[in-house]
């Protein structure tokens, strides 16, 4: 792991462009700012071409013999498939209001990272080989020939875009970063270009079921592990089941969620409220990931990964589906999963079992977000809670980019909040809702290797976090994201040691009164809850 | 090429546009620039925006993806301002509202702000950053494509026999705040003022300035000869304007005529008008059309109730539950997981 600079060193950021053009600069590719390559065997197992050993830093990536060929090839049939690409390389006038709006050239000053210069990497190949003023005038035009350095140009800075599309909320066409991000990444794919981080994952995802490589059993285990620490700390054990046929919905929850702290609290946190409404639900090992890694660089690759879940619905003969906590996986099933995989015909519209209350919003989907059903739960008076439970915790909430700005999921989370803790604060208005920043590790960017980017991305949400911790002594940061349960704890720890993160239904299971319960003096963490802190010395 | 490059590029261009018509007049190719030239030009101007246009409608759209500015519409209790109805709207009526508010008011440059990192010794990390809005852009914007329009649409009068009550209004009005004769336009000086204005901002503010190609100086400074050349032909050199109208409306009709007497300045403006409707279709200019097909725009926000075709969607390799089981079966039922092809462990 690249060693990063200390967060004052690191603040001071140097923002003034090169004095050569930008055509004339090579990527120059800094350790902690860039992903590794991936390894042949998930191109394999993929069927992604040209599986082979190549390391970012070597001067030869060993590229097919006609790759420039190839590329241009790919990049035609984008155009051709794609009215948002093609429009996207002709309109923009670089009128420059996206430039200070993203956090890669916020937090690291590299002027390629100004949306409208990122995408005039592509830009420029697109005017050189498929117009007619770039053929004719070239470098007047704003056209380039695709050189292996274009290419290494590329491919650095298409994986220092985490998808967030914040540009696009201040683009006065739309121009959406993320769109070409994902078709520039299905070109770099083309030519056997790929991260090991996002392949590694896609491949575990693929066969096992989960991109950490838990295959059902493993994944059973696994959560057995965390109905023993529910009953240990609350005297309720879940009893979650798998694979079971007939059962009235089917779960599927982000794998991040049942790999590491704190996501896990968050799992914990379902498995507790299913079990308080005895819910007939089901969980699968084989549609056991939610979040969707390859539409982080392939539409193709996400329908693939996404096909699971209809498919495993239709198999066990669900009536509908709930989707856990996470921002790319509904990004996917609000965007994408009905175009790619449906229609769900053989689903009925999602009805909740406890309420009566039926999603219209969700009749051709078929599928909810835990957030809107708990959020109707508590509505409806469904649930027994007990705020003072989470008095320890003054959350803050960060809305996570895809949620967010492909989907506008801003108030059920907040209802949520609002009816499970005492202390909720918001972060300034600039950092929030559809003007929200990203985590810095999106889009399959979260690799050790990479992690001064990752820091550096991070910094505008950290600096928010930041400022409300100083003003309220928020202490946790809460969210709808696997990644950014996944990232934000490096994050934080970097910028602002003092806050913590933590998932809604975390802390809807730290509030929910069970009926026969144990006397609860602790939260999930095993933190002592407020008024008990005496009485627990041995634990953290 | 570098900002260097492309901003004297793009000046001395417009300077030697300029000059075209000058000598042309001077060897009496008055015709050629009168009414060839702004036919061409014309046909150019269709016929790339029609191709281009044809060219993004033919195109499909994949996937239903707008760019959500506001809640999206969920349970009927989730409140939804009518700020939320517009930015993430639900109904094709809504959609219209979104693009209405984003061309007739430029909506998303109306968020812009600017992002400054300050010293903050307070913070452990020494550095706070701060947000504050900007309007200069859009005020700018604003100013410039509207004055743009109040011209373009005053011109219209050189086209018709009897100018439309709207046109007669307009220019009315444009003439109301500066008391002289010959009236004096506005909209001529806040169109000037206002591409001057983008000029230098894209000139000094050092990431404009990097960003920025020769197609982006080159139309600013094509435009602004037409503003220079018009407000000289109008004001100073007084073209003959019964003269001029005789031209262009016998362009307009078809029964091109070249009356005698109207001073080169006219001819330069035309020329460079002409210039810029050729160019338009093959540039940057296009975004005006363009907006209309923005997919982050006009879509609405309502994919889980209302299912998207995709036109070219076909099936990939997919990895089945069957495969899965086959890989994992042993150890499935070993766990207690129900099969589908169930074994006896015994064996």
């Amino acid at each position: 792991m690249a060693s990063v600079p200390k967060p004052v060193e690191l603040i001071q950021i140097e923002s003034k462009p090169p004095d050569q053009p930008w055509m004339d600069n090579k990527a120059e590719f800094k350790a902690g700012a860039y992903c590794n390559a991936a390894l042949p065997k998930w191109l394999e197992i993929l069927d992604y071409p040209y599986p082979r050993r190549w390391s970012v830093t070597d001067d030869d990536w060993n590229l097919p013999e006609n790759w420039k060929e190839i590329f241009l090839k790919a990049f035609e049939d984008r155009l051709n498939r794609f009215r948002s690409f093609r429009l996207f390389m002709d309109i923009c006038v670089r009128c420059g209001a996206c430039a200070d709006k993203c956090h890669y050239f916020i937090g690291g000053g590299d002027p390629k990272n100004m949306p409208v210069l990122r995408a005039e990497l592509l830009r420029s190949i697109y005017r050189r080989y498929f117009t007619t003023s770039g053929k004719l005038f070239g470098k007047l035009a704003g056209a380039r020939d695709l050189t292996e350095d274009v290419l290494k140009e590329l491919f650095y800075y298409l994986y220092q875009c985490s998808e967030c599309r914040r540009c696009s909320v201040f683009c006065p066409y739309g121009i959406d970063m993320a769109e070409m991000t994902i078709l520039g990444r299905e070109l770099l794919s083309s030519v056997g270009i790929n991260i090991e981080w996002i392949m590694a994952s896609v491949g575990s995802c693929y066969t096992t079921g989960s991109h950490i490589g838990a295959p059902p059993h493993a994944f059973k285990d696994t959560v057995d592990f965390f109905c023993d620490e529910c009953e240990e700390i609350t005297g309720i054990r879940p009893h979650p089941d798998f694979n079971r046929k007939g059962a009235e919905i089917l779960f599927v929850a982000p794998s991040g969620d049942y790999f590491a702290d704190p996501g896990t609290y968050t799992f914990m946190g379902y498995l507790l409220l299913f079990e308080y409404l005895g819910l007939d639900s089901t969980l699968s090992g084989y549609a056991a990931e939610g979040g969707n890694f390859g539409y982080f660089g392939s539409h193709e690759m996400g329908k693939r990964l996404n096909y699971k879940i209809y498919s495993e619905a239709r198999r066990l003969g669900v009536k509908w589906i709930l989707g856990g906590e996470c921002g790319h996986m509904w990004r996917v099933i609000n965007q994408y999963m009905d175009t790619w995989n449906g229609p769900a015909d053989f689903l009925e519209e999602p009805v909740s079992p406890i309420t009566g209350t039926k999603f219209e919003n969700a009749q051709t989907t078929k599928m909810v977000h835990i957030c809107e059903f708990t959020a109707d739960l508590i509505k409806n008076g469904k649930l027994k809670l007990d705020k003072s439970r989470n008095d320890h915790i003054i959350p803050t909430f960060h809305d996570s980019c895809n949620p967010a700005r492909a989907f506008g999921f801003f108030e059920e989370p907040r209802y949520i909040i609002h009816n499970v803790c005492n202390n909720f604060y918001e972060m300034p208005e600039d950092t929030i809702r559809e003007k929200t920043f990203c985590c810095g590790s999106g889009s399959g960017l979260n690799a050790d290797e990479n992690l001064e980017l990752r820091m550096r991305g991070g910094l505008p949400r950290a600096n928010a976090v930041r400022y409300v911790h100083e003003k309220y002594g928020v202490n946790h940061l809460s969210c709808i994201c696997a990644v950014d349960r996944a990232v934000f704890p490096p994050l934080l720890e970097y910028w602002v040691p003092e806050v913590d993160v933590i998932g809604i239904h975390e802390m809807v299971a730290n509030a929910l009164i069970f009926p026969e319960e144990s006397e609860r003096k602790t939260d999930l963490r095993l933190r002592p809850l407020k008024g008990f802190e005496s009485e627990d010395t041995d634990e953290d | 090429m570098n900002f260097i490059h492309a901003y004297y590029f793009s000046l001395f261009a417009v300077v030697a546009l300029l000059f075209i018509p000058y000598l042309g007049v001077r060897a009496g190719l008055e015709a050629f620039f009168g009414i060839i030239i702004p036919y061409l030009a014309f046909i150019a101007f269709l016929g790339g925006v029609i191709n281009q246009i044809l060219k993004w409608a033919r195109t499909p759209v994949p996937y239903r993806v707008p760019t959500t500015c506001g809640q999206n519409k969920t349970l009927p209790w989730v409140k939804r301002t009518i700020r939320d109805k517009f930015e993430n709207p639900e109904s094709m009526l809504y959609v219209i509202g979104r693009m209405f508010m984003e061309i007739v008011f430029f909506r998303s440059l109306f968020r812009n702000m600017r992002m400054e990192l300050r010293p903050w010794q307070k913070y452990p990390e020494g550095g706070k950053l701060i947000y504050w809005s900007n309007k200069w852009l859009w005020i700018g914007a604003l100013a410039f494509h509207y004055s743009f329009l109040i011209i373009l649409l005053r011109h219209l009068r050189l086209f018709m026999e009897t100018s439309p009550s709207f046109v007669n209004l307009i220019e009315s009005v444009d003439g109301f705040f500066i008391l002289s004769t010959p009236t004096t336009y506005v909209s001529g000086i806040i169109l000037l003022i206002s591409a001057i204005y983008l000029l230098l901002r894209r000139m000094l503010d050092i990431k404009l300035r990097y960003i920025s190609l020769a197609s982006d100086y080159f139309p600013l400074f094509l435009i602004l000869g037409i503003g220079i050349t018009g407000i000289l032909m109008r004001y100073f050199y007084r073209v003959d304007m019964v003269a001029v109208k005789e031209l262009t409306l016998g362009l307009a009709t078809f029964h091109p005529t070249i009356p005698d007497g109207i001073g080169a300045i006219f001819y330069i403006h035309l020329f460079l008008v002409s210039v810029l409707f050729a160019y338009f279709p093959f540039s940057k200019l296009m975004h005006m059309p363009g907006v209309f097909f923005s997919v982050t725009r006009n879509m609405a926000g309502n994919n889980r109730w209302v299912r998207h075709v995709n036109p070219w969607e076909y099936t990939p390799i997919l990895f089945s539950y069957m495969e899965q089981e086959d890989l994992y079966r042993k150890q499935m039922k070993k766990a207690g997981i129900p099969l589908e092809k169930d074994i006896d462990l015994e064996e």
